[in-house]
């Protein structure tokens, strides 16, 4: 343990109202940093680079808890875990893409700590849940003393591990809507092995036909080729309006290398992260095709 | 009184005593291991113990200009220690004298500790770390083989060679030219880190008598204890090395503790108190040794039935900043580089090489995991070439009775190189799958070269293979499978003389209450030592297992039994013990003027026996064997009493689209003469297996600027038990006549053969033959798409070059 534990504060709010307010009145002094399931945090303070010395503990406020069914879509408390969400039978049902991504999460000590806020605030491009979740066009309700606001997750990140998110804002749940009728669910992570690893390329789509068998409406979410989760919009658009057919995948992958930025880092290379989301992306046109014949 | 009723019981006729060698008795230390009772060196607490910290160079290679203590900082408190501290002589003792416990003025490798500093809180210590500025004068370091060869800068010598190795059997250049067909192939190998559970950790203090007593996480006591004695400049006996409960070494705690040690020692002599440096994941994949990196050239000449006429090797490897261990890290590589095989004509040529990175040091294998894995690949680009079965051609070329290495050491007996391919084949059906996954593969194959988007056929076809349980292409996936086999051995015990120069005495007594007791320095390090030992006494003494006590490996109580490494604790030490067993036997029961019956009636004994004659005790010291003999000088004769043989075969599913590789299934056959405690040993091969499949797949150390980058466990990726597949493990048995009741070694060999099975099973399964481990998705996609290494195209019969370098 490279910080100094003894130098830190840890506050423990009784209501999600006293945490906000005791976040707000942080904002001008030492700042409160929210501490969910920690286990992003505590790497920080192992390697000795806390992210502060003052810290919210939100596990015990049962207003960020639970997941809730309602008629357009599903709405997760922000302390959901993985655990939790790999074993709701709704979500299995309706967005098994979310809790395949769940399931892939460091391994189960993790999933039972690690939350569904905490993968989206701590901002990291690898966050497996980031790309199911912009895949299904989600949105994310912030809270401060002074209101409430959703926020569309596309428009969450300012840029790389920047949100949107004020200093006195607490992300409180994220909403998914249903997604649309006989449409197909995709999620691949790439990691650097089989559990306990952060993904080198991660991606998810969302596709469905009309009658036509055009596709016509699609998805595509990566992690880890940007400096943040983004849609692949170019390549979106090359199949709007689309058969699934090899000449339009191929179109696809092309637009693909306009959208992704990908670097070599620690894990990975940029070739092999430009190669492997084009790669995925034909991956999951052809299990939608293959998911389709079999219909 | 409950007793004595029972004696009745204890008086009948035993005709023959529970047996123990052969048998899985319960792990002596296992008990308190599960039970969080085992106290590891941090969860010792020393009253007024301090907590010490190293400052290390942040640079590669240079000249330290300036240390500075930050006068803002309260440096109340902090005991500060540099080179100019240490009373004997600033090094680390081991082969030659080059390595200093702290940097004085020239920076050799980055990681290079500098500067030590102690206080009771360890926030304060760690910030103060923080406090300490260094400058330097960098100059270009020297990173890599090809740097140290080209003498981009002097480093060691006048040719940056540690040393140099020439073997040389028949007429190397001849058998090349009279071979039907002669195969080149260039082979790499990364650094690999031990990565045992439990980080480097010591604690010293002063004694009253003016001593040291250093305490710790380690393999071998009395290396720390030479280490020292030269440091300190202190009689041997004013030094006392204990080992605390050890939580893995795999080599990682060879030599490397001699350097903390000496740290946690200086500490302790400046301030005269008691100090602990226990390092972090962090500092410890980052400083401490690694498994050496290679380059392996091999030139290979055969007939066209595959029989090995020729065979030119040339190995270099990267020793690091300093000589530590390299010189017979190297020896032992060199030695088993062309692998398990008769070759009439063989000429190695090894070299080790100064590098500014940390000193790379022993790791399970030493130096052997890296010239086998070079050689099986060798061999199956050769089985390519020739269009043969690698199996075939192993098995026409695989050691018997009676061929010679190429050191000229006749393999007198206990030779299983057959038997463990055989049997590795046959459990793995080997044909049988080989052929399967070419049938699936190409239907895989041809299914999806239309590049269509599946549809109809394909939907239909899915399910067709999802019946026959091969699934090759799941939510779209485009997947191969494939099988690889190696086959490897190994030498038990220290290279050539060394045995002779060690001269290891292990020692057997009575304790106070009538037990046999175990006094040797080798340690349990999670490996077995403790319960394998107490088994080979109870065996010779007629007891149970858990009746031998076994002491703690402390140099001020157990004699020199050697270092806990090169697959020798077993074969060697446990001879001796063997051997102390049968005299301490045959003197009791002369004593007592009848047999021993059993653990009651020998306690009794002895009891008598302590009490009329007084203390028992009996030390065997290593004697070579007659008919074993070496020469240092030309590198020629028995290089080893023995060798272990094992075989490794997966099978394996590739992912065309990541580059992903999932090993399905492992076979691991292993000739180790008697297996002691078969669960152990069993467990070591599972072990071994799993480090190899990290070694072939996974294990990366990623440098910048000459310091590790990836030293983290996110970031370093070792196999969790979701990356191994079950291994099927096959204990084969051809006894030695030296070793105690038939035993070899077990340790390292497993290490040696699942790389190159894996590397065997990829290129099965893509056609891909990738020269460089970890194949890494990375490397394997680029190896693909290039096709490159492609089989087939580059070497066939009759052209006189083949392999990937025609
Ligand atoms: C061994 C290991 C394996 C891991 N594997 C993976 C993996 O495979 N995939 C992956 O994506 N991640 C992985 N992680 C990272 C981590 O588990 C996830 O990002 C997790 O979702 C973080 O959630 P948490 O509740 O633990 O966050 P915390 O550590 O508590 O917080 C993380 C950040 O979010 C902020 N925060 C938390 N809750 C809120 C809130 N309600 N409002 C505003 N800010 C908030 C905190 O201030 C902090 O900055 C791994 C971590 C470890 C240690």
């Amino acid at each position: 343990m490279r910080s100094a534990l003894s130098t830190l504060e840890v506050v423990r709010p009784r209501s999600l109202d006293h945490a906000l307010e005791a976040l707000g009145r942080s904002v001008s002094g030492e700042r409160l940093v929210p501490l969910a399931g920690g286990t992003d945090l505590f790497v920080y303070l192992n390697a000795g680079t806390p992210p502060g010395t003052r810290y919210l503990d939100l596990w015990g406020l049962r207003e960020l808890r639970g997941i809730r069914v309602r008629d357009g879509g599903v709405r997760l408390g922000a302390l959901t875990t993985f655990r939790e969400i790999r074993e709701h039978p709704v979500l299995g049902r309706r967005f098994p893409s979310l809790v395949a991504a769940a399931a892939e999460v460091g391994a189960w000590q993790i999933q039972n700590r690690a939350t569904l806020a905490g993968n989206i605030a701590n901002a990291s491009p690898a966050g497996d849940s980031l790309p199911v979740l912009m895949a299904h066009d989600a949105k994310v309700d912030v809270r401060s003393a002074r209101g409430a606001r959703e926020v569309a997750f596309e428009r969450l990140y300012r840029g790389y591990r920047e949100l949107t998110v004020d200093a006195d804002e607490l992300i409180t749940a994220v909403t998914l809507p249903f997604p649309p009728a006989r449409s197909f669910p995709f999620f691949r992570k790439v990691g650097t092995r089989r559990a306990q690893s952060i993904s080198k390329v991660v991606f998810s789509g969302l596709l469905a036909l009309d009658r036509e068998r055009r596709i016509a409406h699609v998805r595509l979410a990566y992690g880890s080729v940007a400096p943040v989760t983004l849609r692949a919009r170019r390549a979106e658009r090359a199949l709007r309006g689309e058969p699934l057919a090899a000449s339009v995948a191929a179109r696809a992958r092309a637009a693909l290398a306009e959208d992704i930025a990908p670097i070599d880092d620690i894990r990975s290379s940029r070739d092999y992260r430009l190669a492997v989301a084009g790669n995925l992306l034909e991956q999951f046109l052809r299990a939608a095709a293959e998911s389709r014949a079999r219909r | 009184m409950a007793r004595r009723a029972r004696l009745p019981r204890a008086s009948r006729t035993v005709l023959r005593p529970p047996a123990s060698v052969g048998r899985s008795v319960p792990r002596l230390e296992g008990l308190d291991k599960v039970t969080g009772r085992a106290l590891y060196v941090d969860d010792l607490r020393v009253p007024g113990v301090l907590h010490g910290r190293t400052v290390r160079s942040t640079i590669a290679r240079g000249r330290i200009k300036r240390v500075r203590l930050d006068p803002a900082f309260d440096w109340s408190g902090v005991v500060v220690a540099d080179h100019r501290d240490i009373p004997g002589e600033n090094l680390v003792a081991l082969i030659e004298d080059d390595q200093p416990l702290l940097a004085a003025e020239e920076i050799h490798h980055a990681e290079e500790p500098i500067l030590l500093l102690a206080h009771e809180d360890p926030e304060r210590v760690e910030a103060a770390t923080r406090a300490v500025r260094i400058e330097y004068e960098p100059l270009e370091p020297v990173l890599t083989i090809e740097d140290s060869l080209a003498r981009k800068a002097p480093l060691y010598r006048d040719d940056n060679v540690f040393k140099n190795i020439l073997i040389e059997r028949g007429d190397v250049e001849r058998g090349l030219a009279g071979s039907d067909l002669v195969i080149e192939g260039e082979y790499r190998c990364g650094h690999q880190e031990q990565l045992y559970i439990e980080n480097n950790g010591m604690i010293a203090e002063r004694t009253p008598d003016g001593g040291l007593l250093v305490r710790g996480s380690l393999q071998c006591p009395y290396y720390v204890h030479k280490a020292l004695v030269r440091a300190f400049a202190l009689p041997p006996d004013k030094v006392r090395i204990v080992q605390t409960v050890t939580g893995g070494g795999f080599g990682g705690k060879e030599e490397y503790p001699s350097m903390i040690g000496g740290h946690a020692a200086l500490l302790a002599w400046k301030s005269g108190r008691p100090v602990k440096i226990v390092y972090d994941r962090l500092e410890d994949i980052a400083a401490t040794t690694k498994r050496h990196p290679a380059a392996i050239k091999l030139r290979t000449g055969v007939r066209r039935d595959g029989t090995l006429v020729a065979n030119a090797i040339d190995i270099v490897m990267d020793g690091g900043a300093y000589v530590t261990l390299s010189p017979v890290v190297l020896s032992r590589g060199a030695i088993h580089a062309a692998g398990p095989y008769r070759c009439p004509n063989v000429s190695i040529r090894a070299r080790a090489v100064a590098t500014n990175t940390p000193p790379n040091g022993a790791f399970r294998g030493f130096g052997a995991p890296q010239t086998q894995f070079a050689v099986e690949c060798h061999m199956d680009r050769i089985a390519a070439a020739l269009g043969l079965d690698p199996l075939e051609l192993r098995r026409r070329n695989a050691y018997r009775l009676g061929d010679v290495t190429p050191t000229g050491q006749v393999l007198r007996e206990s030779v299983g190189a057959l038997e463990a391919l055989e049997t590795a084949a046959r459990r793995a059906r080997w044909a049988e799958r080989r052929a399967r996954h070419e049938r699936e593969n190409r239907d895989n194959e041809a299914r999806e070269r239309p590049a269509g988007l599946g549809g109809a056929a394909a939907g239909r076809r899915r399910g067709e293979t999802s019946r026959n349980g091969a699934g090759p292409r799941a939510n779209g996936r485009r997947l191969r499978r494939g099988i690889g086999l190696a086959l490897a051995y190994h030498g038990a015990g220290f290279t050539g003389s060394g045995e002779v120069k060690l001269g290891s005495i292990a020692a057997l007594d009575l304790s106070h209450d009538g037990r046999p007791r175990i006094l040797s320095a080798s340690t349990e390090i999670g490996q077995g030592t403790t319960t394998m030992f107490a088994q080979l006494v109870a065996e010779t003494l007629g007891v149970p297992a858990d009746f031998v006590a076994v002491e703690t490996p402390d140099t001020g109580l157990v004699p020199d039994s050697g270092p806990t490494v090169a697959s020798r604790t077993c074969m060697v030490v446990g001879g001796l013990l063997e051997k102390c067993a049968r005299a301490m036997r045959e003197r009791l029961e002369l004593f007592a003027e009848r047999p021993i019956r059993d653990a009651r009636d020998f306690q009794r004994i002895a009891r008598r026996f302590l009490a009329e004659r007084g203390p028992l005790r009996f030390e065997r010291g290593y004697e070579k064997p007659p008919e074993i003999e070496w020469d240092d000088d030309r590198y020629r004769g028995d290089a080893y009493g023995v060798f272990s043989y094992g075989c490794c075969v997966v099978e394996v599913e590739v992912d065309l689209d990541t580059g992903e590789t999932r090993v399905l299934r492992t076979i691991a056959t292993a000739d180790i003469g008697k297996a002691i405690h078969p669960i152990l040993a069993a467990g070591q091969i599972e072990g071994g297996t799993v480090q190899g499949l990290g070694y072939g797949l996974l294990e990366e150390v990623r440098w910048k600027d000459g310091r590790v980058w990836n030293h983290q466990l996110t970031n370093y990726i070792i196999p969790t038990s979701m990356d191994a597949s079950p291994i099927e493990v096959v204990i084969v048995e051809l006894p030695y006549s030296r070793g105690p009741f038939g035993a070899k070694g077990v340790g390292e060999l497993p290490m040696d053969a699942p790389a190159p099975a894996i590397v065997a099973a990829i290129a099965h399964a893509t056609g891909a033959r990738i020269d460089e481990i970890p194949v890494t998705p990375e490397r394997l996609l680029e190896g693909l798409r290039d096709g490159a290494r492609r089989d087939g195209s580059r070497s066939s019969p009759g052209s006189r070059r083949g392999g990937k370098r025609s």
